[in-house]
């Protein structure tokens, strides 16, 4: 086999493009590392700029790279569940805190969808594009599903979600330090809340409570986000 | 085996979580509904067999569990990369976009820290009065 024909082939494999993943996210995370897990160096969005020139360079359509990579994705459905266990070893501060994270829950919530869309409105965005936008606070997968019953691109949103993602886990420690507020629970919660699994994600490297708060945020974002936007939306779409 | 046993321990309360959501016609998903399950398991776990965080963070699913979310941030990579598909969408809605997502994360991370410290300043307040 010519390398060529040996490169055309495995261009194909999932094995190519599972490995590429691992290997991106592995500079990304030694690149964070580096920079001592600075807030803008964040290792998701590295590996996705890597990941998408290489898609780029390679002359690789998506499906091809997600027959691969679906393997890694398939895995944030068990993380969701793992999150039970730090949350269960920290219950006692979570009913403890359990009033200001119900109202919070839901105030965010709806700040999250209702900013979020009249923004883009005011913008001119289209009408499938607001649909989109909504549930972009919450885990990837239940907001494609929200958006896909509401008619919209459930791709876009998978992209949505994951750019708000990156961009609450670039924002919130600069954002929390200069607003003063050291509650860690309080934090975490937030980003959480706002940023799903990513925000979670940064969350857990800034502290412990504030990964359990974070991931007790997304967990229920995700009930709360999909059933208020039915009621919410066409109220602000128009 | 640990490893093998925590990680079966997580699909079976997804695959649970799944079932439940699904039969029920909940909105919330099947990885959630497993988290809450897991959550109460563990509790009544506790009452018949008592353990304490240690023994709980050594055990087959207390490894399984860290390992997988150590590993938390990269799992969003393969859905991220979904990005080369919208690349034209970007060049003409990335302005009205960016902004939506950016005036929204700033104003939903304040609005939920606000409230949640306001509400417990109040509770706090309740407490002592």
């Amino acid at each position: 086999m010519t390398p060529f024909r040996l490169w055309v082939y495995l261009q194909t494999t999932p094995l190519f493009w599972l490995t590429a993943t691992l290997a991106a996210f592995l500079v990304a995370d030694a690149l964070a590392r580096a920079a001592h897990r600075h807030p803008l160096v964040n290792p998701v969005a590295i590996a996705i700029a890597l990941l998408g020139a290489l898609l780029k360079l390679a002359g690789t359509d998506y499906r091809t790279y997600f027959n691969g990579a679906q393997f890694v994705h398939f895995m944030l459905g068990p993380a969701t569940v793992a999150l039970g266990v730090p949350i269960y070893t920290n219950l006692a501060l979570v009913k403890r805190n359990f009033l200001p994270l119900v109202a919070s829950l839901l105030v965010g919530a709806v700040v999250a969808i209702t900013a979020a869309v009249l923004v883009a409105k005011g913008l001119g965005a289209p009408r499938t594009v607001l649909i989109a936008l909504a549930p972009k606070s919450i885990t990837a997968g239940v907001a494609m599903a929200v958006t896909e019953g509401l008619g919209g691109p459930a791709p876009l949103t998978g992209v949505l979600v994951i750019a708000t993602g990156i961009l609450g886990a670039v924002i919130v420690t600069p954002l929390m330090n200069m607003l003063g507020v050291t509650d860690y629970a309080a934090r975490g919660f937030a980003v959480g809340l706002a940023s799903h699994g990513i925000g979670t994600a940064r969350a857990f490297a800034v502290d412990p409570v504030a990964g359990v708060f974070a991931g007790l945020a997304m967990g229920l974002n995700a009930i709360v986000t999909p059933a208020v936007i039915p009621a919410l939306l066409p109220w602000l779409i128009g | 085996m640990a490893m093998i046993r925590g990680f079966f321990i997580l699909l079976v309360f997804q695959l649970v979580g799944e079932v439940v959501a699904r039969g029920l016609a909940l909105p919330a998903p099947g990885p959630v509904i497993g988290l809450a399950l897991l959550v109460v398991a563990l509790a009544l776990f506790r009452r018949w067999r008592p353990f304490d965080e240690e023994a709980l963070a050594a055990s087959d699913l207390g490894h399984a569990a860290r390992g997988l979310l150590a590993a938390l941030p990269l799992l969003f990579v393969p859905a991220g990369v979904g990005v080369v598909q919208y690349l034209g969408l970007l060049r003409d809605q990335g302005l009205a976009l960016a902004a939506a997502l950016v005036v929204s994360t700033v104003a939903t991370l304040i609005a939920t820290v606000g409230v949640f410290l306001l509400v417990k300043r109040l509770v706090g307040g309740w407490e002592k009065a």
